[in-house]
């Protein structure tokens, strides 16, 4: 099924879809940033996949683009339950078409990235955060965010200090570097 | 005849009322303020994470805090003794769990129920306090992940064994002087 609504997509926009994958069955299809918004679009309203399942995104940290924006997306129509993933990347100073007049869920998860990442989205009405409290200064969800977080002070509103690290948690980086390096007590990049 | 009989009754007992006896008992003010106060600690139940589930088990009837007079747990902090703070309090809830802190009149005591609530548990990140002590005074700790109901009685029975040994009417004297 999956294959069809790929080959539907690739026909109808063509240069808009630079690569597909399938991975046991699974789906994706990388389009450009651009189009991005047109293609979701088309999904929902002539492809039939009515059910955004989630939004997330990536931080490629110390690579540019730095930002790559996963929707994914599950019909439900017809007892089809076909899936599909999209993806797109962004530059670090570049916004996201924000979906949230297509699929109204999308908005709350584009709240999330914006809160947790700090991508902002374009035409995304109510742009808040939605974890943290309003006015904190940082995004904790960055690569460059120490796990342990950092200090800030908000008085009458709230504040956050630094986790104590001793006895862990224990962050693993794939490196073939000694265990010291592997997993560091905290890992502080500033 | 019979009226003669209770007029002579009615002067007997403004000597000495002999059905009092036994119903008297000695005590200092200390002793009785603070047995009525641990025997009736109404909790303000601050449920923020899996603790919450240990502490509904702890008033159900296997466990039944009822024994302990702590049974009376409704969501209303102007009218609670103890706050239990069972769960994970993230700094964003920090504030809603100290402003009812702040509601509750004197006396008032707290219990950290669990890891989390004590030292922040095993969520060292950028959302969760590290431990209520850093908001509100603390009287009890009780360790576990979650604890269960028989160590939250057992640390309900050491706050009462605290409040049995404090001077209350020292204190309340001491505070309506400065008052």
């Amino acid at each position: 099924m999956s294959e069809k609504s790929i080959s539907t997509l690739q026909d109808r926009f063509g240069e808009s879809v630079l690569d597909t994958v399938e991975f046991r069955g699974e789906h994706t299809l990388v389009v450009k940033a651009a189009d991005a918004k047109t293609i979701l679009a088309y999904c929902r309203d002539e492809l039939a996949f009515d059910y955004l399942v989630d939004i997330s995104s990536l931080d490629n940290f110390g690579e540019e683009p730095r930002w790559t924006m996963v929707y994914e997306l599950y019909t439900m129509a017809n007892g089809a339950n076909e899936h599909l993933r999209i993806k797109f990347d962004l530059n670090e100073s570049e916004k996201a078409d924000s979906v949230s007049d297509v699929w109204k869920t999308a908005a709350w998860h584009e709240r999330e990235i914006y809160d947790m990442m700090g991508i902002e989205f374009n035409g995304l009405e109510d742009h808040r955060r939605i974890l943290m409290w309003e006015g904190y200064p940082y995004f904790p969800l960055r690569k460059d965010f120490p796990l342990a977080g950092r200090p800030s002070e908000m008085p009458d509103v709230a504040f956050t200090d630094k986790a104590p690290l001793e006895g862990g948690p224990f962050v693993t980086s794939p490196t073939s570097a000694s265990t010291v390096h592997r997993e560091p007590r905290s890992r502080e990049i500033d | 005849m019979s009226e003669e009989i209770t007029s002579e009754r009615i002067q007997q007992h403004a000597a000495y009322d002999s059905k009092v006896e036994g119903n008297i008992i000695f005590t200092q003010v200390d002793t009785a303020i603070n047995w009525m106060r641990k025997n009736s600690l109404w909790p303000m139940p601050m449920g923020l994470a899996c603790c919450a589930i240990e502490l509904m088990g702890s008033a159900s009837s296997r466990f039944d805090i009822a024994r302990f007079g702590a049974e009376v747990m409704r969501f209303s902090p102007r009218q609670a003794d103890v706050m239990i703070v069972a769960g994970t309090v993230t700094y964003k809830m920090a504030l809603a769990v100290k402003r009812v802190w702040d509601q509750m009149p004197e006396p008032k005591w707290c219990i950290a129920m669990g890891a989390c609530a004590s030292s922040g548990g095993m969520y060292r990140s950028y959302a969760v306090l590290q431990g209520i002590d850093n908001l509100i005074p603390v009287d009890v700790y009780v360790s576990g992940c979650p604890p269960r109901p028989e160590a939250l009685l057992e640390g309900l029975m050491k706050l009462q064994d605290k409040i049995a040994d404090s001077e209350s009417g020292k204190e309340q004297f001491q505070a309506e002087k400065t008052a």
